[in-house]
């Protein structure tokens, strides 16, 4: 297994089917009355978050702890060095002298986990990073795509809104291509760029053209945090435009799916009702991701006390 | 052993391979009086689970919990362990992905038959008693093993022995079976290739 995971670029399909199946093993683990593997005992791990989140740093931080490795959680936030100045170099190194064995950043600045990995040892997650990439998102996402319709061949996904800003969709787009699902972007010409069909996948404006015929609805948060200039009239409007309300979750397929990378904006991308309603996956997607960040935290980290490792007899 | 394989003009004669040590008539046999053994001992087949070691140790649960259905007419309950994560070595070799641990039973209270292909140094079992005790609390834990081919590094020993096979720390034994390998066969070859 790879050594860093930065982006999805670096997992083959083989790669993918590696994680998910560990995963699949591990969900059991975390259904058990004893939620707890002595695997990474003795191994460090250090959420470094330089940007707000729950699900990510709390699935992370779980992961880690179910698999009996030590947590360190950083925030850049008033209570620690970074306000008084110290840069991302020197945080880094700050960690690399305390032994970590793994570093799960999220930063605001695209590439971040990448220079963090020429700086440290350690294993670096991306977490997030700006606009760029958010790979263990996506392999959450594939994961419950796969629980439920265990086959992603002609799998046709829809993922609306906020494309452009979005490093769910982009990793996203990536792991469902390579696994052989067909992807569908939709939103304004704003928020999907002609320039997003480099990435392989169809662009489409209007979401009633394609609402009847996915298998998978998949909507990315508005990011109002992200937004330096107006690229949709208003709330109301984007909600009546790209919104996925009882109308159109109506129209979908019988056994078509709802997904969401949370947090939700009720009412903007998604109504109440979609949320709520029976093809709504949003909670499994949370609890998948613990099993996902296990398999990956024991595939990455299992053998480095070797340096790779033997192999199994 | 350094330096690389050595071997003798006789071997080099003889094309290099694994030797069959158990035909799968002898393993069947040999699981048929395991059943039985595991019966008489529990004193019937009431409160018996039989839990497989993945990867091979999952078949010949199964193939014993069925014999012992057929001569008892008791359904058994039985399940897989994967061990993989709480293997002592599980730092120091290559990750691999993990299959799923399925018992259906609840163990609280069960005789529990750990079943394994090979029994050799004792680390798989004793990473297989603490996944196991994982699940609950067993009654009582007994070991089925198909081959026991010694050379034991942890005061671990089966109760219930397919064949007991003399072996040198530099041989191979390999189980092949019919349900992972299309074969039922036990094989003894040294280590890098050659007959032994």
């Amino acid at each position: 297994m790879i050594e860093h995971l930065l982006s999805m670029d670096q997992l083959a399909a083989s790669d993918i089917t590696t994680i998910l199946d560990t995963a699949e093993s591990l969900f059991e683990v975390t259904h058990r009355p004893i939620k707890k593997l002595p695997t990474l005992r003795g191994r460090t791990v250090c959420n470094l978050f330089y940007e707000a989140s729950t699900r990510t740093r709390i699935s992370f931080e779980l992961a880690a702890k179910r698999l009996s490795a030590d947590v360190i959680n950083f925030s850049a936030d008033g209570k620690s060095a970074v306000a008084k100045g110290e840069s991302f170099k020197d945080t880094a190194w700050t960690l690399e002298a305390m032994g970590v064995d793994a570093i799960i950043v999220r930063h605001g600045a695209s590439g971040a986990p990448h220079q963090l990995a020429r700086w440290v040892k350690a294993s670096v997650i991306n977490a997030g990073d700006g606009c760029h990439e958010h790979p263990t998102q996506a392999l959450l996402d594939l994961f419950s795509i796969r629980r439920r319709f265990k086959d992603f061949e002609g799998l046709e996904v829809a993922i609306v809104g906020d494309v452009v800003n979005s490093r769910v969709a982009r990793s996203n787009v990536k792991g469902l291509l390579a696994m052989g699902a067909s992807v569908t972007l939709v939103g304004p010409p704003t928020l999907v760029p002609k320039s997003a069909a480099a990435w392989g996948a169809k662009i489409v404006h209007d979401l009633d053209e394609v609402i009847a015929d996915v298998d998978i609805c998949y909507l990315l948060r508005v990011q109002k945090e992200r937004q330096s200039e107006q690229l949709f009239p208003s709330d109301r409007e984007y909600a009546a435009c790209w919104g996925l309300d009882s109308k159109r979750l109506h129209r979908m397929k019988p056994e078509a799916l709802v997904m969401h990378p949370g947090p939700l904006n009720r009412g903007v991308e998604i109504s109440a009702e979609a949320s709520e309603s029976e093809r709504a996956i949003i909670l499994d997607q949370v609890s998948n991701g613990l099993a996902v960040r296990m398999s990956l935290l024991y595939l990455m980290l299992g053998g480095r006390e070797s340096g790779g490792g033997a192999e199994w007899s | 052993m350094g330096g690389g394989p050595s071997h003798d003009h006789a071997e080099l004669a003889a094309p290099p391979g694994p030797a069959h040590v158990m035909e799968s008539d002898e393993i069947r046999r040999a699981l048929t009086r395991i059943a039985h053994e595991i019966v008489e001992h529990n004193k019937g087949a009431e409160d018996l689970c039989l839990v497989g070691i993945r990867t091979r140790g999952a078949p010949l649960a199964e193939r014993l919990a069925r014999s012992i259905a057929s001569f008892e007419g008791v359904a058994v309950p039985s399940g897989a362990l994967d061990v993989t994560l709480y293997r002592d070595d599980v730092a120091l070799k290559r990750p691999r992905s993990v299959e799923q641990t399925t018992v259906s039973a609840d163990v609280n209270g069960l005789a529990v038959v750990l079943v394994d292909d090979v029994l050799y140094t004792g680390r798989t079992i004793r990473a297989a008693l603490d996944a196991l005790l994982e699940l609950g609390r067993p009654r009582v834990v007994r070991l089925a093993v198909l081959v026991d081919r010694g050379h034991r590094e942890f005061p671990i020993r089966a109760d219930h022995v397919g064949r007991n096979l003399p072996t040198s720390a530099q041989e191979v034994v390999s189980v092949h079976l019919m349900e992972t390998d299309g074969e039922d066969a036990v094989m003894i070859s040294k280590l890098g290739g050659g007959r032994a």
